[in-house]
């Protein structure tokens, strides 16, 4: 049902055709000044790197618990049942915590404009709703961008790692990063070479914080009651007092009424 | 006698004019052309010292007022009644202005009601959002009996001494929320965050912090008033907030050193580097340096040492928050940052802005004991020290 993208290194031969089909797709620029750009930007929502003959695709990995959903405010990231995770302009209040909070600092802002929104690859949602590729797999000329069934792809990624031993590093990245992606980096050579950390957590990060904020309803009526018990015990001992002077007064004067 | 007020409030009226000036000119930068031009901010770094000063500091600093509600109207320590309503302007200024700086700092401020509607409960920006936004309501509400006051509004003041201390309760709760939710924002970055800064207990250590300095404020802020509005400061009160303020720190000191031990970052702190550097800024100012002072009597007893420990704590915790929101972040980033002077000049505006503020409701509003404002009617009738008493109030 949940579909993903697997990029095979090894078969990418650094065209960009993947590059001009995105930015077609979402209405963006591109020249060759823009395809010279090896990151990703508010006007380039993916990247073809290149070190020597090796290649490397960067592009939003539409996690399965992304942290930018988690972290917005306004649920204008969303995580879909089909795989992408999709922005709502509309919604957005630009408080770029999904810039912050993401682990492969995916999200890009618009910094020149007055209406800024946030960019990043959104895995083409209209498409794949429409049972489509998205338009980078279908641009590219070598398959090495296969878009489909997110459980078929990991076990054709896992198959292409045993059918030819030696020739990828032995990690399908966005397997297990912070919980499963839905894009899938195969490699021949390490993924650091390429900026890629491969010390991200295994569990998804929105629990860290997920942990803390779930004590809230918990919280509220516990201190509510506390606070109250207090400023009660802490004003009693005070009436107590006043009562207790009054009646030693009103006993004294008691006699003479 | 004369000369010395003439001066002063000259300097401070230029230094105020001179803020208003660059923080109006900065401020139309930034809604005309936009945060690109505006700041320093880049899609490495998208937050900056609005964020980490006017932001998660501004909150900080306005800490008092939850601090000191509670310990006068719950747990009923009545000598601290005499300053409570200065704190509680504080606070309400604080937040005000918090919020005011949010406007700069949203990409699009016009959708910065968006959370009261669309609700995203797993999001710690929500949650900070929803307690600034009530908090700001709760002070305004514990802030109108001195309006109401001033304008002998019988019937509505009754009203709000009536509900008192639901609202303190409420007012301390939400504060508990989101001064720790400003250190739980950062839970979620664990690769990103410098292991000095970065901890599971981030929580506890900014609502820690947020009452040592709610303490310290209170102490900074009694200090400067009586000082330029020529008031009679209440030494032993302070004493009390100072024996207070040394627990608390020490407390968050050995929470802190200890959690930094688990982790396993402490042995970082003893290799030269940039972050090491800040990190220790941070803790001589924020603990060791004001714990040694505020242990020995000499210094508690003495209005200076009091004031002094105090601006120690509140510029350790500035650079804690600092350190958390962008040094601990320089290292993952690769990126250095420092404000553009259109940053700093909206984060000047918005602290002269409130100094001002503070001076003017003290002038207008019965902020303090009535036998006390006598004193400062006299220096007004001078003239001159309003203007000093106007730009130099303690904010």
């Amino acid at each position: 049902m949940s579909k993903a993208l697997l990029y095979d290194a090894t078969q990418c031969i650094g065209c960009k055709q993947c590059e001009q089909a995105c930015a077609t797709q979402n209405n963006l620029g591109y020249d060759d000044g823009i395809a010279a750009e090896e990151y990703q930007s508010a006007h380039k929502l993916t990247a073809v790197l290149t070190r020597g003959d090796k290649f490397m695709r960067r592009l939003c990995m539409n996690c399965q618990d992304p942290s930018c959903a988690s972290v917005c405010p306004v649920g204008a990231l969303k995580k879909t049942a089909m795989g992408p995770v999709t922005y709502d302009a509309s919604k957005c209040m630009g408080c770029r915590y999904c810039m912050v909070a993401c682990p492969f600092s995916v999200p890009k802002y618009e910094w020149g404009k007055l209406f800024p929104k946030v960019q990043k690859c959104v895995m083409c949602p209209d498409r794949v709703a429409q049972g489509k590729p998205t338009a980078c797999a279908e641009a590219c000329p070598t398959g090495a961008t296969k878009f489909g069934e997110r459980d078929e792809l990991i076990a054709e990624a896992r198959q292409r790692i045993r059918d030819n031993p030696g020739t990828y590093v032995d990690h399908i990245y966005g397997l297990e990063e912070v919980g499963g992606t839905s894009v899938f980096l195969l490699s021949s050579v390490p993924f650091e070479s390429f900026g890629y950390r491969t010390d991200i957590a295994k569990d998804p990060l929105p629990m860290l914080t997920y942990r803390v904020l779930s004590h809230i309803p918990d919280f509220v009526p516990l201190g509510g009651m506390l606070l109250g018990g207090v400023w009660w015990i802490t004003h009693r001992r005070e009436e107590v007092a006043e009562a207790e002077a009054r009646e030693a007064s009103e006993k004294k004067n008691g006699g003479k009424r | 006698m004369m000369a010395r007020p003439l001066f002063r409030f000259t300097f401070w009226k230029l230094v105020f004019l001179f803020l208003m000036a660059g923080g109006v000119y900065a401020t139309f930068i930034r809604f005309t052309q936009g945060l690109g031009a505006s700041t320093n901010l880049n899609d490495q770094f998208p937050w900056g010292i609005w964020i980490s000063f006017d932001v998660l500091c501004g909150v900080m600093l306005a800490a008092g007022g939850f601090t000191l509600t509670a310990a006068v109207h719950i747990l009923n320590v009545k000598r601290l009644h005499s300053i409570i309503r200065p704190t509680i302007l504080t606070a309400f200024l604080g937040y005000i202005l918090v919020c005011a700086a949010l406007m700069y700092d949203l990409g699009k401020p016009y959708n910065i009601w968006h959370p009261l509607i669309m609700r995203n409960p797993h999001s710690v920006m929500f949650e900070v959002a929803y307690c600034v936004m009530l908090y700001t309501t709760v002070l305004a509400l514990e802030f109108s009996p001195i309006v109401l006051e001033r304008f002998n509004l019988q019937k509505p003041l009754k009203v709000v001494r009536a509900i008192l201390i639901p609202l303190v309760i409420c007012g301390v709760i939400l504060s508990t929320l989101h001064q720790s939710s400003l250190g739980t924002l950062y839970l979620i970055v664990p690769e990103k965050l410098h292991p000095f800064w970065y901890s599971p207990l981030l929580p506890a250590f900014f609502f820690l912090s947020a009452i040592a300095v709610g303490l310290a404020m209170t102490i900074f802020e009694s200090s400067l008033s009586s000082k330029h509005f020529g008031l009679q400061l209440e030494l032993p009160v302070l004493q009390e907030l100072g024996r207070v303020l040394v627990v608390v720190l020490g407390v968050y000191g050995i929470l802190r050193f200890e959690d930094l031990a688990n982790r396993g970052a402490l042995k970082l702190a003893f290799h030269a580097g940039y972050e090491t550097y800040l990190f220790w800024l941070e803790i001589l100012l924020a603990i060791i340096l004001p714990l040694v002072l505020l242990m020995q009597r000499r210094v508690r007893s003495s209005a200076n040492g009091l004031y002094i420990s105090a601006v120690l704590v509140v510029l350790g915790f500035i650079t804690n928050r600092m350190n958390v929101s962008i040094t601990g972040f320089e290292g993952s980033t690769g990126v250095r940052y420092f404000p553009k002077w259109s940053e700093l000049a909206v984060t000047g505006m918005i602290i002269g802005v409130g100094f001002a503020a503070f001076g003017l409701a003290v002038k207008y509003l019965p902020i303090f004991p009535k036998q006390e404002l006598a004193v400062e009617k006299a220096s007004e009738s001078s003239g001159v020290a309003v203007g000093a008493v106007m730009e130099h109030a303690g904010d």
